[in-house]
């Protein structure tokens, strides 16, 4: 039976956005917090980590999102375990997201001056103080925007999560398609939400960055 | 007992010799201005002082740590060895008052308020108690290094080390600066200071300690040495900065 898109429609697709945003952040949690560590791992001076967290992150920058759905999705199964659409699609954004804003905050944690590594090993902070209280905190302010920028990537990219049946707005878009057959309609929809999203967060990093160059 | 003491030390960067066979020591309340050419070795001799350059070969004993030893806790001694840069290196992200009471609540554990007098007390030594709550750029560049000694001596250091410390700062604010050190120098400080200032090591050093091509080339009473260098070395390096 094929029916007219309407606002109940608009509001399926609003609902199904919440998985959309929970998948993002779950993912940039979960991969933000390995990122902190394969960051560190990368520029600590300690060769065999160093290779450790370089190997990481070329193995799975050097791999499709999409396969890595896949792997987790049907991967699993073959040694017996059940993995649901939700579980597989955190799993693999959150090692994706992980990879990449490793690599970017490497870039930050090493754009701090190496005085500052100095001065404050002069002062007795161990390295691990130093990494705390002194680079990081200065390479945050250095990071926020190409964070921001790609936590966007990320958010249009959950909607391959659509492939594995994990119903999120790009998903929800297909089946309101399958039913009403008003492509444009949908999609257009679809990707006013997805702007509208990218946009904000955009804005705010944006202000956020403004802001911290007058207060340091 | 020498408070500093360096036993036959070279250091290399790669197949080049930066220190070649350095023998100094340092008695409690002494002051060794360091001086010599760029490149001579004189800063990388300091920065060996307190680890923060390894060396390859010799022994350097500080406050009765050594320093060169493979277990040697370097974090530990850095607590008692002040350092202040020629850039200065304050924490750009950090108030002055928490570039001064960092070092104290990370890795001495001072509780607040006593970091906080202790703060206080050395920066109105340094001449700048109403800039507690600034930022180092709101600072001119004497500011911030005076700032930057504070930050060394909240830690209480038994010797001080300055790695050219007047040299990054425009001509006018050089006093302000070596004011300061002379202060320090009156309390009785340990300090060795690798500084192109020649009338202040002529003045406030006991000891000058000439550097050329990674040796000490001539070394002895600071107003002595600098009024009769006895090497050609040293009368040409002297002339080429007076005039």
């Amino acid at each position: 039976m094929i029916r007219e898109f309407g606002s109940e429609d608009i509001l399926f697709l609003l609902l199904a956005t919440r998985w959309t945003i929970l998948l993002t952040l779950a993912s940039a949690l979960i991969g933000g917090t390995i990122a902190l560590v394969v960051a560190v791992l990368r520029i600590v001076p300690l060769r065999p980590a160093n290779w450790l967290a370089i190997g990481y992150i070329n193995l799975v920058q050097g791999t499709p999102v999409l396969g890595q759905l896949f792997i987790f999705f049907f991967g699993f199964s073959v040694f017996g375990w059940s993995v649901g659409a939700w579980t597989a699609a955190v799993t693999a954004f959150s090692i994706y997201a992980s990879a990449y804003l490793a690599e970017i905050w490497r870039g930050g944690l090493q754009s701090v001056p190496k005085t500052q590594w100095e001065s404050s090993a002069a002062l007795g902070l161990t390295y691990l103080q130093r990494l705390r209280y002194i680079i990081v905190p200065q390479a945050v302010r250095i990071n926020i925007p190409p964070t921001v920028g790609f936590i966007v990537q990320l958010i249009k990219n959950t909607s391959l999560a659509s492939v594995i049946g994990f119903v999120e707005l790009s998903r929800a878009g297909q089946m309101l398609n399958n039913a009403t057959f008003a492509p444009m309609s949908i999609y257009l929809t679809v990707a006013a939400i997805y702007f509208v999203i990218c946009y904000s967060l955009s804005n705010v990093s944006q202000r956020l960055e403004r802001r911290i160059h007058v207060a340091r | 007992m020498s408070l500093v003491n360096l036993e036959a030390v070279h250091k290399r960067f790669g197949e080049f010799e930066v220190l070649s066979n350095i023998n100094l020591s340092v008695s409690e309340g002494e002051i060794v201005a360091i001086i010599g050419r760029s490149g001579s070795g004189k800063s990388t001799l300091l920065r060996c002082i307190n680890g923060l350059e390894p060396v390859q070969q010799g022994r350097i004993t500080v406050d009765g740590t050594e320093v060169t030893a493979a277990n040697a806790d370097l974090n530990n001694l850095r607590q008692r060895v002040g350092m202040v840069f020629q850039s200065y290196n304050l924490f750009p992200h950090l108030s002055v008052e928490r570039n001064v009471t960092l070092a104290l609540k990370v890795v001495r554990k001072t509780p607040y308020a006593e970091a906080r007098d202790i703060a206080h007390e050395v920066i109105t030594k340094v001449g700048l108690a109403d800039k507690f709550g600034a930022y180092p750029d709101e600072l001119s560049g004497g500011q911030q290094q005076r700032v930057a000694i504070a930050r060394s001596l909240a830690m209480g250091p038994k010797v001080m080390l300055f790695d050219e410390i007047t040299s990054a700062l425009d001509p006018e604010l050089v006093g302000e600066v070596l004011r300061v050190l002379e202060a320090l120098a009156a309390d009785g400080m340990t300090m060795l200071l690798v500084t192109h200032e020649m009338k202040f090591a002529k003045t406030v050093g006991n000891r000058t300690v000439f550097m050329h091509e990674g040796r000490i080339h001539e070394e002895g009473d600071s107003r002595e040495t600098l009024e009769h260098p006895r090497t050609p070395e040293l009368t040409g390096f002297l002339d080429a900065v007076l005039h």
